[in-house]
């Protein structure tokens, strides 16, 4: 076998130190991507240091209304966490579409943002990956690829990111903290993953040395949120595409607006576009498909993933109309 | 436990083994010594292999070494070549074995199949089925030994003069079986005596496969197989993981265990094969079929020809007196297809029931009546009459369950915000297959009676079964009766396999019971003989004597489908079957048969599907994140139900086959329901997003 280290981290401190000095490491959470892709051949860390029992496992209020997630809060426990049910919806409902049971029971909010995007073709060490061995080349431009991006892909890697936590925290405007062997920083959520550019080997704004520790949100943003996912089937399916959104209409017209896609890109992508010709506009259906159309005029797809684009479209219009009328609730499934 | 009568729903005999993990599996048997092997695919489409360097792996820690076709044992060649492995260099498709690492653990083995380097000259390839391709022939004999083709009467005469007609081509992805336990196998010599734990079907047709190749006497093997998680028929044959654990376990001298890992089985253990069918039906104005026309095409490899017959349930579903149905191969550089679950009649009856669909709408005739008006008297291919066929009765008893009488016909009728809503029908069909098998009942010192068939419950509940059948054939209670199964060291019995497992094994069962009773009477009626009576029964020339009827089993799919007209989600909201299948020997396990089946079919309308990679020339979704089988929440409201029939032409527990033809049909009603949905017909499988939203938008 491939042998490996394992340590079991006391302490925050300690494990970061010992990341830092073996650059082979890496940090382990609920390990329901890492092992996987393990077994698979695709990650050969010499060390793992398992992160998973450190005490990150807080929901707490931090002032302003501000709530800070601790790395370690399984994907279940912040789902059903009565502050994220009553306060952020469009989260817990992008938690519970996420995976099966058992994984969510597993894996953790640090663990979620740091899975890694998928592409067969990277899961596959036999074949050529500009991800997994850079310069090897990209095989998912021209062979299988329905499942892959039609936004801000590069010529070196069409991979999509896989979570649904993490598009519902890029439209809420959360941050992300890092902490490293120099101190802490923070990144704003629609930062941390990266597009591939010309280099998709990273997935993440990262340091190796770097370890998440926890997720932070902002005071809900005012109106109402939600969260809608297409996907092959009704359970257990990563996103064909997927919209978070929050909306905030006062007297018809649209106050606040906070839109993200799933499922079409190398990160949760932000539709900036789509709020600036929302903000201001009058709350209907039109005003809605004008501004995902006018965000998805970008879209590049692929032979075999332009449904992406009219999906993603129908999705935002659907869930903008869903929260802009207050009497009709957001319909979270088919 | 003590019902005497059959068809009670007995629960599984092994039900508690299995729920408390105790029932062992085939990977789950560790002799001492037992070493671990790890099989590695080849890399290329087609082509040879030129060289095996495998110094790295042998200088890891715990290797023990790698076998491949410069090492590897003789074999002699089986009757089925996929299992002639590590024989020569030859490559002829991705994922065909090359090397085996044999190591001290799997990790071990694992990590010594990533080191090994091996060196190809790739030839080019060719691995996707088109219309037209210059390799397609018509071969004599589709799988199941069907012809290939048939003809009744003038087809293009009567279809061009048809009233109303129907042409329509439909187009399948290959499809996966992927039971939940992987082909394994345990092997262990003992000088020239082998014995293997191994995950199949049919333990007997395992044990003569591998007397010859490894050019052994029958009894100086033993294969064992006492459960079974699932095989939906790419069980049904030996597949590579057992010769090549014989193999190691006789060069290394101790035993060697090698399960299959997921990601690996698309390439060596069997697919569905893609099919492409033209389906044409001419009919004149009131309904009345005259002509019916299905040609598909299909692949096979270049290493066995194996021809999906899916041509041939319009060989016998309606009236057509003019008919023609053909089957063309392509034999290209691509893994070897084999039996899924109603090979044949799932993918035929999806085409047909489909077209019959379109040419209810072209009539614009009720779909039920447009079935029954055409449910012919005898089999309209052979001629002969049927030992029983109640498609009627499932069509109108469905009907009557469903509701489908409140259904308006019109498209797009029925909308609910942005779900459209639909149902639809589509008949099943799944022939009476049976073969002769040995059986062995005896009394046991102490009370009770034994019995002895080498039947294999793939999770089905074939023990539970042939208990109730012995019980029923001695005239005493089920407890009294302990079975046993599962070994090649018992009575010969044919596979698991063509819903044929329980009609062939039961029928010996039953023989060599009533044959003990008689023994018992004759030695004065008591149930606890002092000595042991044993008796024997062996149905050949008997089960698989030429019948002079048509035997086949019926049914009739209805199910209802909403459709997200924003996002082309489709998910089914209810499925019901009724089945006509002989006499059902246990209600329980022959629901779970039934509703399995169903739930099969679902995943093949709407969510399986196995994409041939023409660059690489692998199946692309080779795991089950991405190979979708149906989840629990995608099979909401279930229901399957079944018409007594009393049918003296069978065997002698008046049974038919049930484990397939829930899945036959399923799909076509699902198919047919989404375009009652949306008004849109489409003609692929699987029916997912990408390919619904194309048409609403």
């Amino acid at each position: 076998m491939r042998p490996f280290g394992y340590v079991r981290a006391d302490d925050v401190e300690t494990a970061i130190a010992t990341v830092a000095t073996e650059p082979d490491a890496r940090f382990l959470g609920g390990g329901t991507n890492l092992v996987d892709l393990m077994k698979l051949g695709v990650e050969r860390p010499g060390l793992l240091v398992d992160v998973s029992r450190l005490p990150l496992t807080g929901i707490d209020p931090v002032g302003d209304g501000k709530l800070r997630i601790g790395a370690n809060v399984r994907n279940s426990d912040l789902a059903a966490h009565p502050l994220i049910r009553a306060r952020y919806p469009v989260l817990s409902q992008a938690l519970l579409a996420g995976a099966s049971g058992q994984l969510r029971n597993a894996a953790t909010t640090g663990g979620n943002l740091l899975q890694r995007t998928r592409c067969l073709y990277f899961q596959d060490v036999s074949k050529p990956c500009n991800k997994r061995a850079p310069g090897s080349g990209c095989p998912a431009r021209e062979g299988i690829h329905r499942d892959l991006a039609v936004l801000g892909h590069s010529e070196h890697c069409v991979a999509t990111n896989p979570s649904d936590l993490a598009v519902a925290l890029a439209a809420l405007d959360a941050s992300v903290v890092l902490r490293g062997p120099d101190g802490e920083r923070t990144v704003a959520a629609t930062a941390f993953h990266r597009l591939p550019a010309d280099l998709p080997e990273r997935d993440t704004v990262i340091a190796h040395d770097e370890l998440l520790t926890a997720v932070e949100l902002p005071a809900p943003p005012p109106g109402r949120s939600a969260y809608r996912k297409a996907r092959d089937r009704a359970s257990y399916a990563f996103a064909l595409a997927s919209v978070a959104a929050v909306l905030d209409v006062q007297g018809g017209t649209v106050r606040e607006v906070r839109l993200a896609f799933g499922g079409l890109a190398h990160k949760p992508w932000r539709a900036t576009v789509a709020e600036q010709a929302l903000l201001g506009a009058p709350a209907t259906e039109e005003s809605f498909r004008h501004a995902a159309d006018a965000e998805l005029a970008a879209a590049r797809p692929l032979r075999d993933n332009g449904f992406k684009v009219p999906l993603a479209r129908n999705l935002a219009v659907r869930v903008l109309a869903s929260l802009a009328d207050a009497n009709h609730m957001p319909q979270l499934g088919s | 436990m003590s019902h005497p009568e059959p068809g009670a729903p007995l629960g599984r005999l092994e039900g508690q083994l299995k729920v408390t993990g105790a029932a062992r599996y085939a990977a789950e048997y560790t002799p001492r010594g037992t070493a671990y092997a790890w099989p590695v695919p080849a890399t290329i489409a087609r082509g040879t292999v030129t060289a095996v360097h495998d110094t790295d792996a042998l200088a890891m820690p715990g290797a023990l070494a790698v076998l491949s076709h410069h090492n590897a044992p003789r074999v002699t060649p089986a009757d089925d070549p996929v299992l002639s492995v590590l024989q020569n260099a030859h490559v002829p498709h991705r994922g065909w074995y090359v090397a085996l690492a044999i190591a001290e653990s799997l990790e071990a083995a694992r990590g010594m199949a990533a080191a090994l380097h091996i060196d190809y000259a790739a030839d080019e390839h060719d691995v996707v089925l088109t219309e037209g391709h210059a390799r397609l022939y018509e071969p004599e004999l589709a799988n199941g030994g069907h012809p290939a083709r048939r003809e009744h009467g003038d087809f293009d005469a009567a279809y061009a003069s048809a009233a109303v007609r129907v042409d329509a081509t439909y187009t399948m992805a290959a499809q996966h079986n992927h039971p939940m336990e992987p082909h394994a196998s345990t092997a262990e010599w003992d000088g020239d005596r082998l014995t293997v734990y191994d995950s199949n079907q049919g333990s007997t047709k395992v044990r003569d496969a591998l007397a010859t190749l490894f050019e052994l006497r029958p009894e100086q093997v033993t294969v064992v197989s006492e459960h079974v998680g699932g095989g939906f028929g790419s069980k049904g044959t030996p597949r590579p993981q057992v010769v090549l654990a014989a193999m190691a376990a006789r060069q290394l001298r101790r035993p060697v265990k090698l399960a299959l890992p997921r990601n690996q089985l698309a390439a060596v253990v069997g697919h569905r094969a893609p099919t492409v069918q033209r389906l044409r039906i001419g009919a004149d104005r009131k309904g009345g079929i005259s002509a019916l026309g299905h040609e598909i095409i299909t692949h096979t490899s270049t290493v066995r020809e194996f021809v999906e017959q899916a041509a041939t349930p319009s060989r016998t579903m309606y009236t057509a007196p003019n008919s023609r149905t053909t089957h063309q191969v392509a034999a290209l550089d691509v893994p070897t297809p084999s039996w899924m679950r109603a090979p044949g009649e799932a993918s035929g009856m999806y085409a047909l029931e489909s077209a019959m669909d379109e040419l209810a709408v072209a009539l614009g005739m009720d779909p039920v009546e447009l079935r029954v008006r055409n449910d012919p008297a005898i089999e309209p291919d052979t001629g002969k009459p049927f030992s029983s066929r109640h498609l009627v009765e499932c069509l109108r008893e469905g009907a009557r369950r469903f509701g489908w009488e409140e259904r308006d016909p019109r498209p797009r009728s029925r909308r609910e915000g942005s779900l459209l809503i639909g149902t639809g029908v589509a008949s099943a069909t799944y022939p009476v297959l049976v073969s002769p098998s040995m059986a062995e009942a005896c009394t046991v010192p102490g009370g009770g009676y034994r019995v002895r068939v080498n039947a294999t419950d793939i999770g089905t509940g074939a023990r539970t079964v042939l208990a109730q059948v012995a019980a029923d054939a001695l005239g005493v209670p089920v407890d009294h009766v302990l079975i046993d199964i599962g070994r090649s060291d018992l009575p010969a019995a044919p596979l698991a396999g063509g819903s044929s497992g329980t009609a062939s094994w039961g029928w010996a069962v039953h023989h060599a019971c009533r044959r003990l009773r008689a023994l018992v009477m004759e030695a004065g009626g008591a149930e606890t003989p002092t000595t042991t009576l044993r008796a024997f029964a062996d149905t050949s020339g008997e089960a698989d004597a030429e019948s002079p009827y048509a035997r086949h089993a019926f049914g009739a799919h209805f199910a209802e489908v909403a459709v997200d007209a924003d996002t082309g989600e489709t998910r089914v909201r209810r499925l019901l079957g009724v089945y006509a299948a002989g006499r059902i020997l246990n209600s329980r396990t022959g629901h779970s048969q039934f509703i399995g089946g169903m739930v099969m079919g679902l995943g093949m309308a709407l969510l399986e599907g196995s994409t041939m990679d023409p660059s690489f020339g692998d199946f692309a979704e080779r795991d089950l994140a991405s190979y979708h089988v149906p989840t629990c929440a995608d099979t909401p409201a279930m229901e399957a139900h079944w018409i007594d029939e009393d049918d003296r032409h069978l065997n002698p527990m008046g049974s038919k086959g049930i484990g397939e033809i829930g899945i036959v049909g399923t799909a076509a009603a699902i198919g047919n329901a989404v375009h009652h949905a949306t008004g849109v017909r489409l003609r692929e499988l699987p029916m997912t997003p990408d390919k619904v939203l194309a048409h609403l938008n």
